[in-house]
C-alpha cells in the first residue's frame, strides 16, 4: 500500500483531528513505517494491548504523522507468537517505547538492537506482564534487585558519575551515569522509570467519566493538554460535539499552561547561569498567572477544568477585563526581561552553543516539541492541524536552527509573547453558549485518539473503550518519550556543570514517561 | 547592569506576610515532643523527596519559594543532602521503585527528623489508587507516605497551595498548640 492512500484507505476517526486508522498486517505495517520516515514523518507514539478477550492475542499499536495527517496502524499479534518487526531502526525514539511494551505487555521487536527492560525494575517479575489482562493490578509481588547493565565506557582517565534518583533540587526522580574524562562528558545514559505507579493499569479499572480526572494527572504541569487531549479521545468515541464557547476557553486554559511553564522555566534558565535576579523576576509573573487562575478558574494550575463533552469554567466580561490588565503587565514585564538577558554577558556565554542539537541530528533522532523547534523541526500542530479555535488563528510557529540552549531560550520567549496575542484574540471573539455538551455513553472495542500540542510538546491520548462505558486500554503519550534519548546526545562533549542548564533548557518530564 | 538595577527597584518588595501554622494537619499520635521542636527552632533545613507524583505538587513546592512566599525569609531551607536536613517533604503516593531511596533518603538524616508528607496522594495513595486497596498499593505502588516512613504532619491538597504547605511546614515545627496555650 501506497503512503499517500492512507487517507482513502484507511477510516478517518470522528472528532477534531485529522486522524486515520488501519489495520494492517507485519509487511504492511514495516512499510507503512518506511515510508512516513522517507517522506520526512515521524512517530508519535507506540504501545500495545491485551485482546484475548476477544480471542485475538495481543495488538501493536503506532501513531505516525506526515504532512497530511495522523496514521494510526494496528498490527495485531499472535498470543502463541507475541512479536513485531522493530522500527527502532526508523525512528530511533521507538527503542524505550518497545522495551516498555516488553515490560508490560510481554510483545517483542524482532531485531531491535537494545532489549534491555526498561519501565521494570525489581517490582515485578520479568515473566509478568502488568497490562496483561489476566495480571491483577492490585497484586503485589517480592521486590527483586534491579541489576540493571548499564553500558560502560572504558580507557585511560574515563570514570563515572552515577546521579540519582533523589537529585540535589526540588526535581523528579531519574537516575543519570555520566562518563566523563576530565571535566567533558564522553556519554550519558539515563535510567527512568523510579515513578511508574501503574497508571495505565489504573484506567482500565475506570469509566470514560473517571477517567478524565487521571487524565490530568499524568503530569500536572501538563494538566490541560493532557485533559483536553483525553476530551478529544472520549468526544471521538462518542460523537460528541462540544460547543464553540468551550473550545474556546480550552485554548484559553491551553495557553495560560504554556505561558505559565515557560515563565517558570525562563526564571529557573536565569537562575541555572547564576542570574538570579532572572528567576526572582520571571516567579513573580508566574505567581501572577496562577493567582489569576484560581481567582477566574477556581484552581492555580487548571486542573479539571477541561471535561469530556466541554469545559467546567467560565469567564463573565469582568473576568476578561482582569486577564487582559494582568497581559498588559506581563507583556511589558517581559520585554524588559527578555532585553536583558540578550544583553547579559553572562548568561549569554553560558546559553549559546551549549548543549546544542544541530538540525540534522534533531531530524534523524526524532526530536519534538519545543526543543525540536529551537532544532528547526517545525513541527506545531496548532499551525499544521489546527483544531478549533487555532484554525481562525494562524498561529505563528516559533523555529530557529541553532539548537542550543540559547535557542531554547528564545523560543520560550517567543511562544509566551504568541499566546498572550492567541488569548487576546479568543477573547476579542469569545463565542456564546453552552459550555458542556452531552456526552453518551461509548459502545465498546472503539478507538479515539486525542491529540494536543502542549507546551512540551504533542501529548496524545489512545483511547480503547471496553463494556459499559469503561476503558479497555489507554495510553497517554508524552513527547519526553523522543525528547529523553535525545539529550543524551545534546549533553556529549559538554561539561558536567552545564548539565542541569542543558536539562533545565529541554524540561522534560518523568512521570509522564514512566507512568 | 543599571537595568537589572532599575527593575528590581521598580518591583519592590512582594513577599506576604506568612500564614499561622495549622495543627489540624498533624498526624494524631505522632505529635513531636516539645523539645524536639524547641530544638529545631525556626531554622529549618528541608530535603524534599519526588516518591512518584506527578509533578503537581513540585510546582507548589517550586512556587515556596518565590518572591510572594519568601520562604527563605522565613528560615526555611531547601537543602541538597539529607545529612543538612531537618525535615524531609515527601510528595506522591511512594512507587516502589522509589521505596529504597525515599528510605535510604530517611536514614540517612540526623535525629531528630520530622516528615511531612504532600499532597492527597501523600496523605492516602490519592487518584492513582484503587478503592479495593485503602492503604493505596498496588503492583507498582507503595500507596501514602506513611506505608513507608513514619509521617509527623499530613497536608491534603491536589496539589496543596503555598499557603497550605507553609501551614503544614510551620505546624510541625512549632510547639503543639496544648502546650503554646498553658
Ligand atoms: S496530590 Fe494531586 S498534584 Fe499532588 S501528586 Fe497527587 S495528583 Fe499530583
Amino acid at each position: 500500500m501506497k503512503l499517500e492512500e492512507f487517507t482513502s484507505r484507511f477510516n478517518k476517526l470522528p472528532g477534531a483531528m485529522p486522524i486515520w486508522h488501519g489495520i494492517v498486517d507485519v509487511a504492511q505495517f514495516r512499510s507503512l513505517c518506511e515510508q512516513v520516515k522517507h517522506d520526512g514523518g515521524k512517530l508519535v507514539a507506540l504501545w500495545g494491548s491485551d485482546e484475548s478477550a476477544s480471542g485475538a492475542g495481543y495488538a501493536l499499536h503506532v501513531a505516525l504523522v506526515t504532512a497530511a495527517g495522523m496514521l494510526c496502524l494496528t498490527l495485531p499479534v499472535s498470543a502463541e507468537r507475541p512479536a513485531y518487526p522493530d522500527i527502532s531502526d526508523l525512528f530511533p525514539g521507538a527503542g524505550r517505547m518497545q522495551r516498555a511494551v516488553v515490560d508490560l505487555l510481554g510483545l517483542h521487536a524482532t531485531g531491535a538492537d537494545d532489549q534491555r527492560k526498561w519501565l521494570r525494575h525489581g517490582s515485578w517479575p520479568g515473566n509478568a506482564h502488568p497490562l496483561r489482562k489476566n495480571f491483577d493490578g492490585n497484586s503485589v509481588s517480592k521486590t527483586e534487585t534491579d541489576a540493571y547493565p548499564f553500558i560502560t565506557v572504558s580507557g585511560d582517565g574515563v570514570h563515572e558519575i552515577p546521579v540519582g534518583p533523589v537529585h540535589a533540587g526540588t526535581i523528579e526522580p531519574g537516575h543519570f551515569r555520566f562518563s566523563i574524562i576530565g571535566d567533558r562528558v564522553l556519554r550519558l545514559e539515563e535510567r527512568l522509570g523510579y515513578k511508574h505507579k501503574g497508571i495505565e493499569k489504573r484506567f482500565e479499572s475506570m469509566t470514560l467519566e473517571q477517567g478524565a480526572k487521571l487524565a490530568g494527572r499524568i503530569s500536572g504541569d501538563s494538566t490541560v493538554a493532557y485533559a483536553w487531549a483525553y476530551a478529544q479521545a472520549v468526544e471521538s468515541v462518542t460523537a460528541t460535539a462540544p460547543p464553540p464557547r468551550a473550545l474556546a476557553l480550552r485554548a484559553v486554559l491551553l495557553e495560560l499552561e504554556r505561558i505559565h511553564n515557560h515563565l517558570g522555566d525562563l526564571g529557573y534558565l536565569g537562575n541555572d547561569v547564576a542570574l538570579s535576579f532572572g528567576f526572582s523576576q520571571f516567579w513573580i509573573l508566574k505567581e501572577d498567572v496562577l493567582r489569576l487562575n484560581g481567582e477566574l478558574f477556581g484552581h492555580r494550575y487548571l486542573m479539571d477544568r477541561v471535561v469530556p463533552g466541554g469545559v467546567a469554567c467560565d469567564l463573565d466580561h469582568r473576568d476578561i477585563e482582569r486577564m487582559l490588565q494582568l497581559f498588559d503587565h506581563l507583556e511589558q514585564e517581559i520585554r524588559i526581561l527578555k532585553d536583558i538577558y540578550d544583553e547579559h554577558a553572562g548568561a549569554q556565554d553560558r546559553f549559546l552553543t551549549t548543549g546544542r542539537v544541530t538540525p540534522d541530528l534533531a531530524a534523524q533522532l526524532g526530536l519534538t516539541g519545543l526543543p525540536g523547534r529551537a532544532s528547526g523541526q517545525a513541527w506545531d500542530m496548532r499551525a499544521q492541524f489546527p483544531c478549533t479555535p487555532y484554525d481562525q488563528l494562524e498561529v505563528r510557529m516559533a523555529t530557529h536552527r541553532n539548537g542550543d540552549v540559547a535557542a531554547r531560550v528564545i523560543v520560550r520567549f517567543e511562544e509566551v509573547m504568541e499566546s498572550l496575542r492567541l488569548i487576546r484574540l479568543i477573547l476579542a471573539e469569545l463565542p456564546a453558549g453552552a459550555l458542556r455538551a452531552t456526552v453518551t455513553a461509548a459502545p465498546e472495542h472503539a478507538l479515539g485518539i486525542g491529540w494536543v500540542e502542549g507546551w512540551r510538546g504533542e501529548i496524545l491520548v489512545a483511547l480503547h473503550t471496553g463494556k459499559n462505558n469503561g476503558i479497555h486500554r489507554l495510553h497517554p503519550h508524552d513527547p519526553s518519550w523522543q525528547n529523553w534519548p535525545v539529550l543524551e546526545h545534546a549533553i556529549i562533549g559538554n561539561i558536567v556543570p552545564d548539565f542541569p542548564l542543558i536539562n533545565k533548557s529541554f524540561n522534560l518530564s518523568y512521570c509522564g514517561v514512566d507512568l | 547592569m543599571y537595568q537589572i538595577i532599575r527593575q528590581i527597584l521598580k518591583t519592590g518588595i512582594k513577599t506576604e506576610t506568612p500564614p499561622q501554622p495549622d495543627h489540624a494537619l498533624r498526624v494524631d499520635g505522632q505529635q513531636l515532643q516539645e523539645k524536639i521542636l524547641r530544638h529545631i527552632g525556626r531554622a529549618l533545613a528541608i530535603r524534599h523527596v519526588d516518591a512518584g507524583s506527578c509533578n503537581g505538587c513540585e510546582l507548589e513546592i517550586h512556587a515556596l519559594n518565590n518572591a510572594y512566599y519568601n520562604i527563605e525569609g522565613l528560615g526555611i531551607k531547601f537543602v541538597a543532602s539529607p545529612r543538612h536536613a531537618d525535615m524531609l517533604l515527601v510528595t506522591g503516593p511512594v512507587s516502589r521503585h522509589m521505596e529504597t531511596a525515599l528510605k535510604r533518603t530517611y536514614d540517612a538524616m540526623p535525629e531528630p527528623r520530622l516528615v511531612v508528607a504532600v499532597g492527597d496522594c501523600g496523605c492516602t495513595g490519592g487518584i492513582f489508587s484503587s478503592a479495593n486497596s485503602p492503604g493505596g498499593e498496588n503492583y507498582a505502588s507503595c500507596g501514602k507516605i506513611s506505608n513507608v516512613i513514619p509521617v509527623d504532619v499530613a497536608i491534603p491538597g491536589c496539589p496543596p497551595t503555598p499557603v497550605a504547605l507553609l501551614q503544614g511546614i510551620l505546624a510541625a515545627v512549632s510547639v503543639s498548640t496544648k502546650s503554646e496555650n498553658t
